[in-house]
């Protein structure tokens, strides 16, 4: 069965999104994405959908569920790269997708990724890196 | 509508039509001469040509299938009438001068249709199915008049709607999205579509929508300023709403509509300085050069 990689990048990681998503691998991406969080502690998840072309309202949710389940397991997300016609069919479905932030693409989204990582830990003192 | 059946009523018309055409075609002339021609709009030998075709095609008809205008005899007459009305609009004849090109000709025909009956049964029988002809093409050209007006004002809605969407580029990474006129379903389509393109080609973070020249912001224009909003913040972009006018603010907060979060600007420019600290840019005034 395909799988989508999730590749460690040191603090992050790193969800690349290259084949049409169905509703099976949506749910093994959920998974293993919440496994490899808690593995690996990571601090921030980057989902890259910029080849995604086709979203329906269950692919839709599983983007909002996984954001905040990586939220519960203390990793921000990001979601870079949504084409027009994605953001497009998700607004006409009413999924907003209220908790999810979102950039412009891979550079701006690793940017937002480290300062809120930067943010969190100049306000909690964390020791942790 | 005409269902004169092909009987003895038009053999009359069809007769005169056949032999005496040219004192036909010089009476209608001087009747159009006299009441509807517009001599500024239209010479004399063009008149006088589409009038020789349309007694010539109706002859035609005539012979073929009697007085029946739906028939497809008639398509003939009907595409010339059809040309006539679709020039005469763009010329800028009115509606009724275009159908008395039609209309016109009653006089002249009916003169000659007096002469052509002897008895009075005949001449009201030969008179109906005439006028009842006449009439339908009347109406054919008032139609095709019509039609051809609404074609026109289609297109310039279409050429509206691509003309009042323009996405223009303030800096880098800030685009402005100027919306005139009110918003519907199909423009928020082409807006949402064109802004949402725009942001991916510039790679802009901040988009800013100025809806300085919308009219009026009810619970539908609201909705689609959100979604807009929304789907651009899906995309990884901030969107600012600029230009809220005080009237506008007041029907938003009556209306109930949450705007919350969304940041509003009352003009361009504070957004557009807003847009400029967002994106790490730094405005400021040398002192020494006013």
């Amino acid at each position: 069965m395909e799988k989508i990689p999730i590749l460690r990048m040191g603090d992050f990681l790193l969800v690349t999104i290259q084949v049409d998503m169905h509703d099976r691998l949506a749910m093994a991406l959920q998974d293993d994405l919440t496994r490899m969080i808690s593995d690996t502690e990571a601090r921030g998840v980057l989902i890259d959908i910029s080849s995604l072309e086709i979203v329906d309202s269950f692919i839709g949710r599983m983007l909002g569920n996984i954001a905040a389940m990586s939220r519960v397991l203390d990793a921000n997300t990001v979601v870079v790269g949504m084409q027009p016609a994605v953001a497009i069919t998700l607004v006409e479905l009413g999924l907003s997708l209220p908790g999810v932030r979102t950039a412009l693409n891979v550079d701006a989204g690793m940017e937002l990724l480290r300062n809120s990582v930067n943010a969190s830990r100049e306000t909690y003192g964390s020791t942790r890196n | 509508m005409s269902t004169v059946p092909i009987d003895k009523s038009t053999s009359a018309l069809a007769g005169i039509l056949a032999r005496n055409q040219d004192q036909l075609l010089s009476e209608w002339l001087k009747e159009m001469t006299g009441s509807t021609r517009r001599s500024d709009l239209m010479n004399e030998a063009d008149l006088r040509s589409q009038c020789t075709q349309f007694l010539r095609l109706m002859n035609k008809a005539l012979e073929t299938a009697g007085a029946n205008f739906q028939s497809s005899s008639w398509d003939g007459v009907r595409e010339m009438l059809g040309d006539v009305s679709r020039t005469r609009a763009q010329q800028g004849f009115t509606p009724s001068e275009t159908a008395m090109f039609v209309f016109s000709a009653k006089r002249a025909i009916f003169v000659q249709i007096r002469q052509a009956c002897k008895d009075a049964d005949s001449l009201a029988a030969e008179t109906w199915a005439a006028t009842e002809l006449l009439d339908s093409m009347g109406l054919y050209t008032t139609e095709v008049y019509q039609k051809s007006r609404e074609e026109v004002i289609r297109r310039q809605q279409e050429e509206l709607l691509e003309l009042s969407t323009p996405v223009v580029k303030l800096w880098d990474g800030i685009l402005a999205l100027p919306i005139i006129g009110t918003l519907d379903s199909a423009r928020t389509q082409i807006v949402m579509e064109s802004l949402l393109q725009a942001i991916v080609q510039t790679n802009s973070r901040v988009a800013i929508i100025d809806i300085t020249g919308v009219p009026t912001v009810d619970t539908v224009v609201a909705q689609h300023l959100l979604k807009t909003v929304t789907a651009a913040r899906l995309m990884g972009a901030d969107c600012i709403i600029s230009g809220v006018r005080p009237q506008i603010a007041q029907t938003i907060v009556h209306l109930g509509i949450n705007l919350l979060d969304i940041t509003t600007k009352a003009t361009l420019s504070a957004a557009f300085k807003i847009a400029l600290e967002r994106t790490g840019f730094n405005l400021h005034q040398d002192l020494r050069k006013p």
